[in-house]
């Protein structure tokens, strides 16, 4: 399993990445922790003549935590998220669903950025920075722009950001509430049957606010709004559960693979739901 | 074929220099080039760690890093943490307690192992557990394996005792 030959580059600055990008147009990819391109490349299902390697670029590396927000760099890699007893402090919800990723070794290399960049729906962080309303912070050869999570995913491997932008950093406010990630995998180290991302604020016995996003239920990651609204005024009982689940179902469109059947997803979907919300409002 | 590149590595200790395409994946420059053939290929897919290396601190799959990639880095082995004549403790261990059987998985494992250890000296079997879960073995149902990182590590910390 050799991939296609290529030229490799690894520049020592965002502006050598930015230029290299402008000349090799749509030839070009850069390569984070590479562990999502690299099996694609030996596939021969990516198709790579110039790649750049992140690795030397300053300043996408750190996590910063302010009073506001939450900067993550987009070549922190997974370990370093659950290396990170702050931010398991501050979003405990990262470090809770780095830890389903993969396996060690994966999450060593595998990045936020290239998780989030990716636009497989099977990738888990996706779905989360839906829930936590994350921004994503993309340069491009004029300027650079956030793009909101929520609007950057357009079908499988197709999402907002230009071939000549590179995903710099995923900024995050300040998570409130309880929170859970569940996912439903094969073994581990397997993407997600299904996978939900929940956040809770809880008001007196009350839920005041409530975020809800589904992983690999889609061709893109689902931020169910109404999910959330099912839940909002409730005090989280049975009944509340099941409208949730059921604006939910209304939301994803699962296609048959070889993790099951449409309607197994849809009732696994349904269970990690309601261990998720259960879980996050146990926490709130 | 694309230009080939000049590539240095630090490789259990020793310095290793040579020209190869960008697109020769570590294990091959590893094995093929390098003849250092204790990472083995399970899968090619990264998935079943038996070609597992030490590369600047972390543990990685070498059949999913290109040698481009880790040009610069310091690379460690099986044969780099022990040999016939200076078994490590995890080696002792596996031998101990049946931590093998066709011994395919054994190097990714015990490579692994030691970089589990030396980031949590004392692990709960839960701990190794999830440790390891990036090293399949399709022979010893696991039971032996984590049994022989328990051995170890008890005889690491007992010796790191006795030296202090
Ligand atoms: C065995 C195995 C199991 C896995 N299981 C899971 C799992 O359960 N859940 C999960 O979420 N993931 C899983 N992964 C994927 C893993 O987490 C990847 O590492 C991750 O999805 C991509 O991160 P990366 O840094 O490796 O990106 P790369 O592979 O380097 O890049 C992926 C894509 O994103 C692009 N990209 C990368 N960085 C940027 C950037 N800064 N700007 C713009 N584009 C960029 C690349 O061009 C490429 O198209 C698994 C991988 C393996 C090998
Ligand atoms: S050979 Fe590399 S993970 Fe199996
Ligand atoms: S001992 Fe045979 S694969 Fe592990």
């Amino acid at each position: 399993m050799i991939p296609v030959a290529f030229e490799y580059y690894r520049p020592k600055d965002m502006a050598g990445v930015l230029s290299l990008l402008e000349e090799h147009g749509d030839d070009a990819r850069v390569m984070a922790g590479g562990h999502s391109l690299i099996p694609m490349m030996k596939l021969r299902m990516a198709d790579v003549s110039h790649l750049i390697d992140l690795q030397d670029v300053d300043g996408m590396s750190e996590i910063e935590i302010d009073n506001d927000a939450i900067r993550i760099g987009a070549m922190v890699t997974q370990a370093d998220i659950i290396d990170h007893p702050e931010l398991a402090k501050v979003a405990p919800i990262l470090r809770e669903a780095a830890l389903q990723i993969a396996d060690p070794q994966v999450r060593y290399m595998g990045t936020v950025g290239g998780n989030v960049a990716n636009g497989d729906p099977g990738n888990d962080m996706p779905g989360l920075m839906q829930c936590l309303d994350a921004n994503f912070t993309v340069i491009g050869p004029d300027d650079e722009r956030e793009i909101p999570a929520r609007d950057f995913y357009e079908a499988a491997y197709m999402t907002a950001r230009e071939d000549e932008e590179v995903l710099t950093a995923v900024t995050i406010p300040r998570p409130a509430g309880g929170y859970a990630y569940e996912k439903q995998k094969r073994k581990i180290g397997d993407y997600a049957t299904a996978a939900a991302a929940v956040q809770i604020v809880k008001d007196g016995d009350k839920c005041a606010s409530a975020s809800i996003a589904m992983t690999n239920l889609s061709d893109t990651p689902i931020y169910s709004e109404a999910a959330g609204a099912a839940l909002v005024g409730t005090s989280v009982d049975d009944a509340a559960l099941t409208a949730a689940v059921a604006a939910m179902w209304g939301d994803i469109d699962p296609t048959e693979d070889n993790r099951g059947p449409v309607a197994f997803k849809n009732h696994v979907a349904g269970i990690i739901l309601r261990r998720a919300i259960e879980r996050a409002w146990s926490r709130a | 074929m694309s230009k080939k590149m000049h590539i240095k590595l630090k490789v259990n200790g020793k310095d290793e220099e040579f020209l190869a395409e960008p697109r020769e994946l570590l294990i091959y420059t590893l094995r093929e080039r390098l003849n250092i053939t204790g990472p083995h290929i399970g899968c090619e897919t990264s998935h079943c760690g038996a070609c597992t290396v030490t590369i600047n601190g972390k543990s990685v799959k070498s059949c999913t890093m290109f040698a481009a990639q880790a040009d610069g880095a310091e690379v460690t082995t099986i044969e780099g943490i022990g040999g016939p004549d200076n078994l490590h403790p995890l080696q002792e261990a596996f031998r101990e307690h049946h931590g093998l059987q066709c011994g395919y998985c054994t190097p990714g494992m015990i490579t692994r192992a030691s970089k589990l250890l030396e980031e949590n000296p004392n692990p709960t079997e839960e701990e190794i557990r999830f440790g390891m879960a990036g090293n399949i073995c399709r022979c010893t149902g696991y039971q032996n394996i984590v049994k022989s990182i328990q051995a170890a590590a008890t005889e690491m910390n007992a010796a790191k005792e006795a030296a202090e």
